[in-house]
């Protein structure tokens, strides 16, 4: 996993609420191989009409935002499904953090496992990022992760997130090397469960 | 002894070991994977790694699937999705619920019918809905691709012990009140991230009263509310509900774990992080008019102004009026629909169907519409009963199991324009088809819109013959 330390990078604002994985990444696409990059999916039927022409006024199509690697949104972005694919669909078309007031638990999972910050301000800081965005000659917004720190211009945020998701990202560990350590602990609990609670096991197919 | 919660009970129950940091790797008892468990399989063979415990892993064909002309997949993308997570199971020796078994269907009613859900056990799956399972005292929730790849390999998943929640339901629901109401209600009132970082649970003397499918209903859509996850004691009615399933415990070891789950119970005085009461008797039927969840009113209302909303709210309500093609004020009752969707995961078990089918029985549909049961065997009971034979004597298509028009993945889509009552779990923008318009509602209510064609109170539609 990438490790995330800092990021100066063009911020894009999306002014919406409930910005959910459906929109992030429209189920349709999830079939296809990762291989090709998710890119192109990322919040499609905002970006795009149905004959497939950009929408002007969405600010993704704004080429005063062309290559944000941030996302500015407010409450409960990422709410709804667990797809990962959402995460997916950000990080190919380059977005590395995503600052809003609120965040779907799920969404805010996979995006700490795949290396992209979910960063938590109050709504008021998410607005006044919102508005700064939106008129700022240079959308430029540096994102401080061993400060929890979002600067920009005159405006400066301290924004919150869990220190354990904190460390994962700046450290960029993988769980599954970090679980294996513990085998021995796992192997005792199994075997603990066998002897006490045999019931959980599946009756038909118990070992 | 510090008097716990069902969910601290469950919990405690589950911890391998903490780290300094608070993290806790957890036992997972079972795991269910979809189609869209590939990514994570993928995962899997990058590192070369097998499942750690086949046994308590189960494969489920249900987001792909079509509902028709089975077991034929015409369209070669879907036939290979379904076809990778067949070859996946049978590669790694796992129970796969095929297209064409009997027992196939939607993973959240699949779990509980064949007695793989069980109270006290950790339940996953890489899927939201996963809190379904939750009705039955069982810690579940749905997880992402790189959640399930890890629980593949090792059995456990790192967690961080969520806040307790109460949501406790006085009083009882009036007739044809159901828990999706119920959960529409909370929603809208708490927001569609009310439960944010929670563990919530349901209890008070509305929630007892709930059949299993019901208390289903409601735990599926607390993952709407943002809840981490939902639990519901277990009591007679979960006992009754397990008693001879295929893969529940039976005789002395039924004995053995029924004992357990007595004890799965909030200890008086525990302590929750927050809590929230409704009166059940003030529960109307409720509908959705935008585009979260959140968005729901009683059906005797009228669509909001985003004008005379609180600051912030309005754009929201303007952008979603927009794309639902409502104006603001008119009665919910007025809203003509093109299409009904009865289905899903949240009301797709036989008494959701039931309840459809008395609303329908005797009477024509105004619209067309899909009825795609919950699991095979849901199709299997409801056609015992002669429920399928009022459905297409309505004009309804019924059709075989699956996630089908609530994710539109099988090609279950609503058509952009078309506006859809449906017995789903999200009228997010675009969920049931690009340009789709959604609005939730109980199966009854569904029923009662396609009577009528519009949105209507079925507590008021006349009866047969009047």
């Amino acid at each position: 996993m990438e490790r995330f330390t800092s990021l100066e990078a063009i911020a894009c604002p999306l002014g919406l609420a409930n910005v959910d994985t459906d929109q992030l990444i429209p189920a349709r696409f999830m079939k296809r191989s990762r291989a090709d990059g998710y890119g192109a999916y990322l919040l499609h039927d905002l970006r795009f009409d149905p004959e497939g022409q950009a929408q002007a006024a969405f600010a993704l199509n704004n080429p005063h935002f062309a290559g944000a690697r941030i996302l500015v949104a407010q409450r409960n972005f990422g709410t709804g499904s667990s797809r990962e694919a959402a995460v997916y669909a950000l990080w190919d078309f380059g977005i590395r953090c995503v600052i809003a007031p609120s965040f779907g638990d799920i969404f805010a999972s996979n995006a700490v496992k795949n290396g992209l910050l979910p960063a938590t301000v109050t709504e008021a800081e998410a607005e006044a990022l919102l508005q700064l965005l939106g008129t700022a000659t240079h959308p430029m917004v540096k994102v401080s992760l061993e400060e929890m720190s979002i600067t920009t211009g005159d405006l400066s945020i301290t924004f919150m997130i869990d220190p354990v998701r904190r460390m994962q990202l700046l450290n960029g560990w993988d769980d599954i090397d970090l679980t294996m350590r513990h085998q021995h602990a796992i192997d005792a609990y199994k075997a603990d469960l066998i002897t006490h609670a045999p019931w959980t096991w599946p009756r038909i197919t118990c070992p | 002894m510090t008097p716990r919660t069902l969910f601290d009970k469950l919990w405690d129950s589950h911890v391998i070991t903490t780290r300094e940091d608070g993290e806790a790797l957890l036992w997972v008892d079972r795991h269910f994977v979809h189609e869209g468990s590939h990514h994570a399989f993928r995962q899997l063979d990058q590192k070369n790694r097998a499942v750690a415990e086949p046994t308590l892993t189960f494969g489920i064909a249900d987001h792909y699937v079509p509902t028709r002309g089975r077991p034929l997949i015409r369209d070669p993308e879907l036939a290979g999705m379904v076809e990778n997570l067949r070859a996946n199971t049978r590669r790694h020796s796992i129970r796969h619920f095929d297209i064409d078994d009997p027992a196939q269907g939607i993973v959240h009613v699949v779990g509980p019918e064949q007695g793989l859900t069980l109270p006290g056990l950790l339940i996953v799956c890489g899927d939201s809905h996963t809190s379904t399972h939750g009705a039955f005292g069982a810690f579940a929730f749905g997880i992402g691709a790189s959640e399930v790849a890890h629980v593949l390999m090792t059995q456990t998943l790192w967690q961080r012990k969520p806040k307790r929640m109460r949501i406790s339901v006085t009083g009882q629901l009036g007739h044809h009140i159901t828990a999706k109401d119920l959960a529409l209600r909370i929603i809208s009132t708490i927001g569609a991230d009310g439960a944010r970082g929670h563990a919530v649970e349901y209890a008070g003397e509305a929630i007892s009263a709930l059949s299993m499918e019901g208390r289903l209903t409601l735990c599926n859509m607390a993952i709407e509310a943002g809840a981490r996850c939902a639990v519901i004691a277990p009591d007679e009615t979960t006992f009754k509900w397990i008693k001879g399933r295929t893969y529940a415990p039976a005789l002395h070891d039924l004995e053995q774990a029924i004992a357990g789950w007595r004890t799965l119970t909030t200890d008086s005085g525990a302590a929750f992080d927050r809590e929230v009461t409704f009166n059940a008797a003030m529960i109307a039927p409720t509908v959705t008019w935008g585009l979260s969840p959140e968005d729901a009113l009683p059906i005797t209302d009228l669509v909001p102004d985003p004008v005379v909303q609180a600051e912030g709210r309005s754009l929201q309500i303007a952008e979603a009026l927009s794309y639902m093609g409502l104006t603001p004020g008119m009665a919910l009752q007025s809203i003509v629909i093109d299409r009904v969707f009865i289905g899903s995961c949240t009301n797709a078990r036989i008494e959701d169907i039931r309840a459809a089918a008395a609303v329908l029985k005797g009477r024509r549909s105004k619209v067309p519409g899909l009825v795609s049961p919950g699991s095979s065997g849901v199709k299997r009971q409801a056609e015992a009963e002669g429920l399928d034979h009022i459905f297409t004597a309505a004009g309804l298509t019924w059709a075989d199991s699956g996630c089908s028009m609530c994710v539109g993945m099988n090609g279950d889509l609503v058509a952009a324009g078309e506006r859809c009552a449906s017995t789903t779990n999200r009228n997010f923008r675009g969920r049931q088809g690009q340009g789709a318009r959604t609005h939730l509602m109980s199966p009854a209510m569904v029923a009662a819109a396609a009577v009528t064609g519009r949105l209507t109170d079925v507590r008021r539609l006349p009866a047969v013959g009047d």
